[in-house]
Order: C-alpha cells, then structure tokens, then sequence
C-alpha cells in the first residue's frame, strides 16, 4: 500500500492519494469505505456494483467476525482469500474487527484474553490470535488491529484498560502479520484526552503503515468530538493514513476531516436505506441557500425523503433530477414507493446504489473543497444550511 | 391482432418458433419468471435481460391491491412503471380470488384491470378445477369458463395491443389463443402429462400454448416434446429463497452443511456470474441468513431456467443419445 499526501487546507484537513496492490487506479482520499456484510455490498450485487463511480467505490470495508460461521480460514485460504471468494479481484479489502452496523464491540465481556462483539450469531469474543488467523486466511489488503473499544461513558480505570490492551493486542497481531496487507495500529482512549493522547504516541512508534482509530460513534457529543480526534491526530505522523470507524453522518465525517483523517467507514447508508429514504442534499457547492424554501412534503427536510410517503405514489421522476446512478437513470419515486409498500427487496437494492451514489459524490466535494484551500467554509456552510433548513421548517409549520 | 406465431422448427410434436408480441419478439418454447409485485424478488430489469428473460408475469390481484391499476394506468402502464422494456404476460386476477359471486363479479373486472395495467397478453377469468375431480363439477366448469371468456373477450377494450389468451378447463373448445389451466396443483405426473398431450393434439397448430404452473424442469422438457410453448412457474425463485439451487442433475440444496467448505461453483457446466465466480461454501453462509444469498440463488436458478429450454444440450448428451439410437442432432449446437 502506498499513501501520500497531496494537499492541506485549514492546517489539517488533507486530500491524500492511497494506492493499493489489486486496485487498478489509485483513490482519493477523504475516501468512503463501502459498508458489506461477507465481502459484499448488503443489497448491491456484484454486478451492479460496476455501476458505481470509479474508483471511488472501489475500496470495501468488512470485518473477518462476519465469518465466524463459515467458512473456515482453511477453506479460505485454499480458495485463495477474500477477493477471490467475493469475486471481486480489482477492489481494495479493509478489514476491521467492528463494523458499525452489525459487529458492535461488546466492551462489558471484553476481556484480557480477546475483544467481545454483539453479532447476528450471538455475542463473540475474538482472541488476537484467532484475529490474525483469519486475516492471514482472508488476505486483505489492509486491516487494523484488535482493539478493546470502550464507550464515552466509560469510568477511567475502564478507559486505561482499554488503552493499554489494546497496546498489548497490537503488539501481538504485529507479531503474526501476514506477509502483503498494510497494518493499521489501532488506538483507542474513549472520552478521556490523556488517554487518546497516550495511546496515538504508543501506537505511533510502532511498526505500522497506518492508523486505525476506534471508540469514536460510541456515545460521545459532537461537542467533545473535536478535541478528541485532535489529541490522536496530533500526535501522529503525518505521512501515514488515518482510518476511522463511526463517524456516519455527514457533520461527523466534517468532524474527522478537519482533525486530519483519511479513510472513513459509515453506517448512514444502510440505516438510511432500510428505512426508505434517499438522500437528496444538494452536492453542487455553487448553490444558493433558497429562504424561499417551503416544507411541502412530508418526509422531506432537504437532505433526504421517506420515500414510503404517500405523496410519492405517482411522482414519476427520479429521486434526484440530474444523479446519474443506476436507480436514477432507470426508475421513479413512484415505483420505488410501490416496492417499499409491497415489501420487495428491490427497493433496498435500488436504494443502496442511489445512496451510495450521492454519498460519494459528497466526498468528492470534500477533496474539492480541500483542494481549493477553502474546507473550513465548505464545512461551515455546510453545517449552516442544514441547520437553516431545519429552522425554517420550524417557523413554517 | 397483437402477435404474430411462426414456427420456425419441429421436432415431431415439438416446436420451436418466434412470438412476437407489442413489446418483444420471443423464441419459444420459453419460461416466464413470476413478478408477483411489479418486480423479479431482488432483481433489476436490467439482469432479467441479461440472463435472456424474455416476458415476466405480474399477477393482476396483487397489482390490483398495490399500487392500483389505475394508478399503472396513469403513469403510463406496467411496462413504463417498472421500467420493463421486453414483454408481460398479467393473470387474471381469478386465481387469488375465493368466493365464487365475487368471481363472477370481477370477470369483466379482470379485464379492465388488465387492459389498465397494459400487458402484452393478459388471461381471461377460467374456473380452476383441479383435473383430479370427477363428476358433474369438470362439465360445469368447463362451460362457465366458456361463458366467461366471452364476456372478457366483449370487455376486452385493447385487442390490437394486447392478446386475449382463454385457459382450457376440463375441455377442449377452442378460444382465441389457448392456455392449458388446472393443472401444476399436485395431481399425478401420469395424468398430468395426459392432459397436456390431448390439449396440444387438439389445439391448432398456429397459435401458441401456454401451460399455466409449470414448472420443474423435467416437466417443462416433456411438455415442450408434447408440443406447448410456454410456461411460468414460481419454483426456481421461490426455492432459491430457501437456499435450493438448480443444477442439471436435479436439485443443490445449499444450506447443507456438507456445503459448508465445498469449494466448487454451483454447476461447473453453468456460465452465469454466479457459478463463475463463487463457491458452494461461500453461498452456503450467505443462504437464509443475508439478503445476497437469495439474490444470487435466484440469478443462478433464473440463469438456468431461461438458458436451458433454448436447446443448448451439451455434448455428452448428444453423444448419449447417438449410442441411443435417438437422433436429437438437430438441437445440438454444432
């Protein structure tokens, strides 16, 4: 893997460009990770993915406890690791242990010897060891550490624990690092700045090729994010990349940007998918904030629709006017509508890619943003015309 | 008239031949996958065509219910709703109905729904009797079924662009254009086939013959040899969600635990996206547990099922069937 660093805006906020082994073309970062569940996109197949801008989606995140029920590392291994079982041999694997949708870390039955996650299997403890066997099996081409997470709420003796196991644990997995696949060194520390800030400058002198940084999306504000994500980047080399797991919605993803961070996974796509909504924030940066704006639908607060609204029955025009994703191009609210009424799994289908879709192309406007020197502003009025909207929506009802 | 039927080969009873409809010029004998709902259960339009799906059937009752056939209407039929662009094939509605006054109610009914929702061939209202029962019950449907395709056909508003297909029940008059009913509901495979051979003998020969139901494979071939033409069935789509995959020697059932670390495709003589790139065990811990499991089974059992009635035999059968002594050369590629 390489990764370096191309530009810098508001002092931390980097566009960077990460290169991996069975990815044809490099990518870009700020960089979205696509959420799967075993390797593949929860509702996308493998086919339809190709239908996704590229490279941009080209970089897949999974987590090696989604086969903690088969099949074995042996059978993965002779198959020939992960990219060859999913079938998808140009696209970059990160593998991380949590995975926001499904794999939570369990930190009440964490433990000396492993880490402990909530799994659609049951509550699983993972021993590093057991880790490292089945990354060696899966081959990705780069995973992060075992790592004990603890949420904000956490008491400090808790915290310090966390901290120093998950030193130890890395360590361990160093130890049993396969040959190819970049490591990431995780840190950790929960809500408590002295600890953040002891564990980034223990993982640092490590022998890694990044940094993965865990607990954050467990509990804290946004208000005490900042600082947080500060106290570990700060103390970080800045020539590596940075990955972080859940920051999901977009103010979050602002959040880890401004303090420096490169790779990002989310869960927003899939609970909004679930749900039936489809983004529709405006992605052009150009576009002025309408005042005139009037609340005429339900479900609708300008980032994205309830498309199992009523109002939607007959609207035969696609979700966003001028997107270009597959279910854009090819069908309308209204059928989509029917589909979430009648229950039909397409409409998960067709709502992943839509969503994913824009979703990339707002991080496109990130490294945009950053490019041009002005992400700070673009952050700023970001934030602002989200909450503008939501004002004006209050006064008018 | 809305479709033309050419046969273009025979095989004694067998026939091969082009039916071309409003919207989509088809090979048969063909199999139509059931869109229930406006939708293939986790497939786009766009994979339907790619595995060579040719018509789709949506069931008008469920259409009807949600979103309403005039809502299709209004947006400009079934086809444009759902982004279809190949042909439809739409039911009469009859099948999900229980009391027999409302059937009679919605015969003209099941028209107008059809006509709205704009299929290119849409089934008149039949009375299903089961072919096992005997008695004054098969007379009586028989006829009723008569009288009702005469009303359908007096309701039927579209005729230039959509068809009219009457269902043969418990008899043998001739209608419009002909489907074989009644049967796909568990009778015996003897008596089955009986009724299919005494349909086709007795239906013309220029109009296309359509055996509602069915079905498994091997019945699909047999029928096909008896001379019908197309079939739809919900089997390969509805098995496919319970982790069942079909292959040429019957049926894989995935879920298995001997598939567990079985690291063989699906059907190694299959070419879709499925068997080329994934393993049994991969499969096997999709199945019943994620959505992706039954999307990719139900890609690889529709992959099968549209690419196999075209006649593409593979080799060693030929070979098996030349030490035979049954000349089936002509539906060998060369």
């Amino acid at each position: 893997m390489k990764f370096a660093v191309k530009a810098l805006s508001s002092g931390k906020a980097r566009a960077g460009v990460v290169h991996l082994g069975s990815c044809p073309s490099s990518i870009e970062t700020p960089c979205l990770l696509l959420s799967t569940r075993k390797g593949l996109p929860i509702f996308i197949s493998p086919d339809l993915l190709s239908s996704l801008p590229s490279p941009d989606s080209n970089l897949l995140q999974f987590s090696p406890l989604h086969f903690s029920e088969g099949p074995s590392p042996k059978t993965i291994s002779s198959i020939g690791g992960l990219h060859q079982m999913v079938g998808l041999h140009e696209y970059g694997f990160a593998a991380v242990a949590r995975d926001s949708i499904q794999c939570l870390p369990e930190c009440g039955s964490t433990n000396k010897t492993g880490a402990s996650f909530e799994t659609p299997c049951g509550r699983r403890l993972i021993k590093p060891v057991e880790y490292m066997e089945m990354i060696t099996s899966m081959k990705p081409n780069l995973w992060a550490t075992l790592a004990d997470e603890v949420p904000a709420w956490a008491n400090n003796k808790r915290n310090k624990t966390s901290v120093d196991r998950t030193v130890k644990w890395l360590d361990e997995c160093i130890a049993r690092s396969p040959a190819g696949g970049a490591v990431f060194g995780s840190i950790v520390g929960g809500s408590n700045i002295e600890e953040r800030k002891r564990c980034a400058q223990e993982v640092a002198v490590r022998n890694v090729s990044g940094y993965w940084i865990g607990g954050f999306g467990l509990g804290e504000s946004m208000e005490e994010r900042p600082s947080l994500l500060n106290a570990v980047t700060d103390n970080l080399p800045k020539d590596w990349p940075r990955m972080i797991c859940g920051l999901g919605l977009p103010e979050e993803v602002l959040q880890g940007v401004a303090a420096g961070v490169d790779l990002f996974d989310s869960a927003y796509i899939y609970h909004l998918t679930i749900g039936g909504f489809a983004l529709t924030f405006p992605l052009d940066r150009t576009e002025k904030i309408d005042y005139n704006y009037q609340l005429s639908d339900q479900g609708s607060d300008r980032t994205k629709i309830n498309l199992r609204a009523t109002v939607y029955r007959k609207d035969a025009t696609p979700i966003v006017e001028d997107c270009c994703c597959y279910t854009c191009q090819n069908h309308t609210k209204a059928y989509i509508n029917h589909l979430l009424n009648v229950h039909e799994m397409l409409a998960q289908i067709l709502l992943e890619i839509h969503n994913t879709h824009h979703y990339l192309g707002f991080f496109r406007s990130i490294r945009e943003a950053i490019k041009e020197g002005c992400f700070e502003q673009f952050q700023k009025k970001f934030v602002q015309s989200r909450r503008e909207h939501l004002a004006a929506d209050v006064v008018s009802v | 008239m809305a479709l033309r039927f050419e046969v273009l080969g025979r095989f004694n009873r067998a026939r091969a031949a082009q039916l071309t409809l409003p919207h989509f010029a088809c090979q048969t004998p063909l199999f139509m996958p059931v869109g229930t709902q406006g939708t293939i259960k986790g497939l786009t339009t766009d994979q339907l065509e790619e595995i060579g799906c040719q018509i789709i059937l949506g069931n008008t009752y469920h259409l009807a219910l949600r979103p309403t056939s005039e809502l299709i209407d209004e947006l400009g039929g079934l086809h444009k709703f759902m982004n279809w662009p190949r042909a439809l094939l739409t039911d009469s509605g009859g099948f999900q109905m229980v009391s027999l006054l409302h059937l009679a109610d919605i015969t003209e009914k099941g028209v107008t729904f059809q006509n709205r929702i704009g299929a290119d061939i849409i089934m008149a209202l039949d009375d299903v009797v089961r072919t096992t029962i005997t008695g004054p019950r098969i007379e009586e449907a028989m006829y009723r079924t008569l009288r009702w395709v005469d009303r359908c056909i007096a309701a039927h508003k579209r005729p230039h662009e959509q068809n009219l297909f009457g269902i043969v029940q418990g008899g043998l008059d001739p209608v419009l254009r002909y489907a074989i009913g009644g049967l796909a509901g568990g009778e015996d495979k003897d008596s089955f086939w009986r009724v299919v051979a005494q349909c086709t003998a007795a239906l013309p020969e220029d109009k296309p013959r359509y055996v509602m139901g069915v079905g498994y494979p091997l019945d699909i071939v047999v029928c096909s040899a008896l001379g019908a033409d197309m079939y739809d069935c919900v089997y390969p789509t509805r098995t496919a969600r319970f982790g069942t995959a079909l292959v040429p020697e019957g049926v894989l059932k995935l879920k298995h635990n001997a598939m567990v670390n079985d690291t063989r495709p699906i059907d190694p003589t299959c070419a879709c996206m499925v068997c080329k790139n994934y393993t049994r065990a991969y499969i096997h811990c999709l199945v019943t547990k994620d959505a992706m499991g039954s999307q990719l089974l139900s890609y690889h059992n529709l992959y099968y099922m549209l690419q196999f009635p075209k006649g593409d035999v593979p080799e060693w059968v030929c070979n098996a069937m030349d030490v035979a002594g049954i000349d089936i050369s002509s539906c060998c590629s060369s």
